[in-house]
């Protein structure tokens, strides 16, 4: 192993374990390993900003256009217009213009998720809670399977009148709803410990690497 | 000698024979169609043919394409007996195409079919596949629009409780008397995100208490937009209470856009300035229980909210209150009292009735034969 590979490990486990140390308490340690963090990835945020955001989408399609390579780039003239209004903030008289850009972004934004999300959240959902009783009637599916597809229809319905809001949940709505928060707490616990075994296998990463990399302990 | 040559020989003609009797037997696809793609920009041409018959002997088809008077070229991988379509998406608008849909057989012999016509791309304003979903939007959007009218003449509209709320003047309250600032973060999500759009407008209700209290209100945000977005609205919410003395642009901050980045940085802060309460609320990933935990070993009082639902398993155990999913949505509504947010959450509930509504009618006619609400679906995709 060359010096800077060795360099390179003792410096990421110094690293790792000043992370670590937080769990005991605040100390110099992790306030230094924290904001060498926040440093390092602002610093890379705004180099990876300016080539892969700036300089493709604005500057190269503006100094083309400058140049008479390709005209169109002079429509670009527009988002950036919007885009400098944001500094529009730097000058307390002109500080209102800065709405516009906000305005544009999240009047386009929701355009564009509000469609998606009414496909995915409720078209695909709906249509997956009705579709397996096509195959109920058709008697492809039997036992387990039609259990599956009722206990499906009454943790939605229930879990829906749990969201209804502007009714007071009391009598039959109340027991409804109780079922359907019963339906969501199930799926959060499985959910759960899904999770925590993915954040175990994040810890047993990092410990291989203290003892194998570093230490040497394990091969 | 010479009986081993002519054995060969003879071996070699019934080989040939049997290969090109096999090769008459292969049929060419038929009903070979090419079509300009329906609702797309014009990026793609779609060729259909017919299933080949089970005794066919085709084993796979190759997609033949010419331009104008050119060669017959090959295009994309070898496709499977059972394919019946294919979209050539490496086209040109402008320029016009013709295919030939070439069956090969196990031997890899082949047989074309007729040369399809000219067909270009060409781009469509309107997605026809969509309809329902337009038709869908206009109905939620009428309701919605229909309640805000109701809500506006003043009509009285109810918001069942929904604790984690009631919970804000308490946890404000709690800064207030410790005299401790309080930490808002508005999650990993970018500005046109649906819960960071709601974690902003119940951060400007809680603004509008701060203000009045004169507590100090801390928001670390991951997104230079979201920063930008926040510090307007906690500024209207101070002037609007009549103290812009108060607002103190410094107290909202970019810490940085990388996730992990973010949750060491906001775990520091949590650590050394100890807030008396924190709102998580917005979009969260890995990084959930981290911030949920630190504030709780801090002895924060914790309300959480996120429509993530990977993340409001941690959130529910280690915040003191979570607001789940919609409970999200409809928090500034409930916090504020103002009619048309007041009319917006009607409105939305009327939409989940059509939903269940939906659900019982298409379990009812599915298990009756009848697959119309879910072929009404399909078609959206």
């Amino acid at each position: 192993m060359d010096l800077w590979s060795s360099i390179g490990i003792w410096v990421a486990a110094f690293l790792t374990l000043s992370i670590y140390s937080v769990l005991y308490r605040d100390n110099p340690f992790y306030r230094f390993a924290e904001h060498l963090f926040v440093g390092v990835s602002v610093g890379y945020g705004i180099v990876l900003s300016i080539y892969q955001g700036f300089i493709p989408f604005a500057w190269k399609p503006f100094t083309a256009a400058m140049t008479g390579e390709s005209l169109t780039g002079f429509i670009k003239l527009i988002p950036i217009g919007i885009g400098l209004l944001f500094f529009a903030r730097l000058s307390p008289r002109h500080t209102w213009l800065i709405r516009y850009p906000i305005a544009i972004l999240i009047g386009f934004g929701s355009g564009i998720a509000i469609p998606n999300v009414l496909r995915a959240n409720i078209f695909e959902q709906t249509r997956g809670t009705i579709e397996p009783f096509a195959a109920i009637y058709a008697g492809t599916l039997a036992g387990w399977g039609i259990f599956e597809a009722v206990l499906m229809v009454v943790g939605v319905v229930c879990t829906l009148i749990y969201f209804f809001f502007s009714t007071e949940h009391r009598g039959p709505v109340k027991w409804l709803s109780k079922v359907g928060i019963a339906f969501l707490m199930i799926g959060f616990g499985s959910a759960f410990g899904n999770t925590v075994m993915g954040r175990v296998a994040l810890l047993i990463q990092r410990v291989d690497f203290l003892l194998s990399d570093w230490l040497h302990i394990i091969q | 000698m010479i009986k081993i040559t002519q054995w060969i020989v003879v071996t070699l003609v019934l080989c040939l024979s049997v290969s090109v009797a096999f090769s008459q037997g292969l049929a060419p696809p038929s009903n070979v169609t090419a079509v300009d793609t329906p609702n797309d920009d014009g990026s793609s041409i779609t060729i259909k043919w017919d299933t080949a018959a089970e005794d066919s002997g085709v084993s796979g088809y190759q997609i033949l394409r010419q331009i104008a008077d050119g060669e017959l070229e090959a295009i994309g991988d070898l496709l499977p007996v059972e394919a019946t379509s294919y979209v050539d998406s490496a086209i040109e608008q402008g320029t016009a195409y013709s295919y030939v849909v070439r069956a090969v057989d196990e031997t890899e012999a082949t047989v074309d079919s007729d040369q399809t016509a000219p067909v270009e791309g060409k781009d469509q304003w309107f997605h026809t596949g969509k309809v329902p979903l337009l038709i869908t939007m206009l109905l939620f959007s009428a309701a919605i629009l229909w309640n805000i009218y109701d809500a506006r003449r003043g009509k009285d509209i109810f918001v069942r409780r929904i604790p984690g709320l009631e919970a804000v003047d308490e946890a404000i309250g709690r800064a207030t008397e410790m005299g401790r600032s309080i930490l808002y973060s508005t999650g990993l999500g970018g500005v046109s995100g649906v819960a960071t759009i709601a974690s902003m407008t119940i951060l400007a209700q809680v603004a509008r208490r701060t203000a009045d209290y004169e507590t100090a209100l801390r928001v670390p945000c991951r997104d230079p937009i979201v920063l930008n977005v926040v510090r307007e609205m906690v500024k209207t919410a101070y002037l609007e209470e009549g103290r812009p003395d108060a607002y103190n642009e410094d107290d909202i901050f970019f810490v940085t856009n990388s996730q992990f980045a973010y949750a060491a940085g906001v775990e520091g802060m949590m650590l050394r300035e100890r807030p008396a309460a924190i709102f998580l609320q917005g979009t969260f990933y890995a990084e959930s229980l981290i911030l949920a935990e630190t504030g709780n070993s801090v002895g924060a009082i914790q309300i959480a909210g996120t429509d993530s639902e990977h993340q409001l398993p941690f959130f529910i155990a280690a915040c003191d209150y979570t607001l789940i999913g919609e409970e999200l949505y409809a928090a500034s509504a409930y916090l504020s009292r103002e009619p048309m947010l007041l009319g917006s959450l009607r409105g939305q509930d009327w939409g989940k009735l059509l939903i269940f509504s939906a659900i019982i009618l298409g379990v009812a006619l599915e298990l009756s034969g009848i697959s119309w609400i879910t072929t009404l679906l399909q078609r959206v995709n």
